[in-house]
């Protein structure tokens, strides 16, 4: 379970994050929505221990993530993957060396042939060819980067999953087939997501739950419905990009 | 305008940063000494950085060495010629090429070409979150990134200096027995008259010092790079400036403790 309680963060003297509460319960997908630069993947960030707040406390697994030691926050980390905005691939190597990477239990990391399956494998649920295993990341499309970033995220066989805006830069068609991925991958690999995300439609799709972050707080959480019948104004408008057509809670 | 006017404030401010840099750079070398157990992780990239920057390197280096050996030559020639027995000037020549224009030539040649590196390829890892995904991995970013830049610099640069030496005296040499009437055996009799076994320890000393500030000044300026493309730019110059301004700063210190000026 994933629980962020009065976080706050500020970049200089602008606050990207005021007290945030977030809640992500096991086995659900959480959709984390919000406009441009409101600070989601700061929050993401701080799940998994890449920023610490200002103020507030993270807890993953019952512990407090700003307080863990060096070995202990690696230890957390080998249970969470992270699925970057840009793939974040490791440019010096080759799909199969990035998608390795991913495989956080040492000794398995060590043997080569588990590896080689492995990696095999994670291509396979993201719907690659092994033949992409020998490929740069120079070479790959921006959809395919997207997806040898999701194989490597579930390399280790995590617990959760953490996605940054796994569909931005994506042609509709792309987009989708992500939004399916995702949602395959939760229902079959049976981990807990949150997946920031400015994609009103992908997060339907996708998500148990939604959450709305703007302004630095979260100005809604709840069910699909519940943002349906939401009479919040900020939570109509954004809705109301998505689903010109739909009716809101008046 | 009124900012940089306030004198006080501007000094206060850049104290405040310098105190700042100073602090991170201790964080990064302290997670250098942290990361050294993980070895089966550093050992192998540490092998191909050292390639990389020692072989990519050592046409530049002898390049500059030889000329800068030749040089030193023909302007001993022509400040001392009638004033000092010419076999001294090998003397002159061998000793301002490894306690000088050794180290330092190749320290602020590999400033600009491993410290650009470095800074650079960092920078962009930094940008594009590829250092992220490494710690999002349970992965030390020490063990993968710094170590093995590090140790390649440590091994690889007194080892570059030592051949700096050996071109430019060999340059120096030959270049003297072209413009000089001096036979070898009077060249290598002069160069043994100021010639302590101690100077070519000074040269290595000197280079070690130099290779561990091009590579820590330019792996944290690579580390804390900002802001995109631009970032990458600023601290890739940054690392070439630093680090050059800090070979030239421990020149001085180093001679100055090295031979008990």
């Amino acid at each position: 379970m994933i629980v962020l309680h009065g976080v706050r963060k500020a970049f200089g003297t602008q606050v990207v994050l005021d007290h945030v509460d977030f809640e992500v319960r096991e086995g659900e997908t959480v959709a984390l929505l919000g406009p441009s630069g409101t600070g989601k993947s700061v929050l993401l960030k701080h799940i998994i221990g890449l920023i610490r707040p200002d103020a507030g406390t993270v807890i993953v697994d019952d512990r407090d993530v700003s307080r863990l030691k060096r070995r202990e926050l690696s230890e957390l980390r080998s249970r969470i993957g992270y699925v970057f905005q840009n793939g974040a691939l490791f440019d010096s190597m080759n799909v199969f060396q990035n998608v390795r990477l991913g495989i956080t239990d040492e000794d398995k990391y060590r043997d080569v042939e588990y590896c080689r399956e492995r990696v095999r494998e994670c291509l396979r649920l993201v719907n690659l060819l092994p033949e992409v295993g020998e490929k740069y990341p120079a070479e790959l499309s921006g959809g395919m980067r997207k997806r040898v970033g999701i194989a490597r995220a579930i390399a280790g066989s995590p617990k959760y999953l953490l996605y940054d805006e796994p569909t931005s830069g994506l042609d509709p068609v792309n987009a989708d087939v992500i939004d399916g991925l995702v949602k395959r991958l939760d229902n079959e690999l049976g981990v807990t997501s949150v997946m920031v995300t400015h994609d009103v439609r992908g997060a339907f799709r996708v998500a148990d739950r939604l959450a709305l972050l703007t302004g630095g707080k979260i100005v809604q959480q709840g069910t699909q419905e519940e943002f349906r019948a939401s009479h919040n104004p900020q939570v109509k408008e954004f809705l109301e990009r998505d689903f010109p057509d739909a009716t809101f809670a008046a | 305008m009124a900012d940089t006017l306030n004198i006080p404030r501007f000094v206060g401010r850049w104290a405040v940063n310098a105190a700042s840099h100073v602090g991170r750079v201790g964080y990064l070398v302290l997670d250098l000494f942290r990361g050294l157990g993980d070895w089966r992780v550093w050992f192998p990239r540490t092998m191909t950085e050292a390639w990389n920057i020692g072989v990519g390197s050592l046409f530049i280096v002898l390049l500059i060495s030889g000329f800068a050996g030749a040089v030193t030559s023909l302007q001993a020639r022509y400040q001392f010629t009638g004033t000092i027995p010419i076999y001294y000037l090998a003397g002159v020549i061998v000793e301002s090429i490894v306690l000088e224009l050794g180290p330092v030539l190749t320290g602020l040649i590999l400033a600009g070409r491993i410290g650009a590196r470095y800074a650079a390829e960092l920078g962009t890892m930094r940008v594009t979150e590829q250092i992220d995904a490494l710690e999002s991995l349970g992965r030390s970013p020490s063990s993968h990134l710094l170590i093995p830049r590090v140790i390649a610099g440590l091994v690889m640069i007194p080892a570059l200096t030592v051949l700096a030496d050996v071109m430019g005296i060999a340059s120096g040499w030959f270049s003297m027995t072209l413009v000089l009437p001096i036979t070898n055996e009077d060249f290598s009799y002069g160069a043994r008259i100021f010639w302590r076994d101690q100077d070519a320890y000074f040269s290595v000393i000197k280079s070690f010092f130099f290779a561990w500030s091009i590579t820590v000044i330019s792996c944290y300026m690579g580390f804390t790079t900002q802001q995109g493309a631009e970032g990458v730019g600023r601290s890739t110059t940054g690392a070439v400036v630093s680090s050059s301004v800090m070979i030239l700063l421990l020149d001085v210190i180093l001679t100055k403790l090295l031979l008990n000026q």
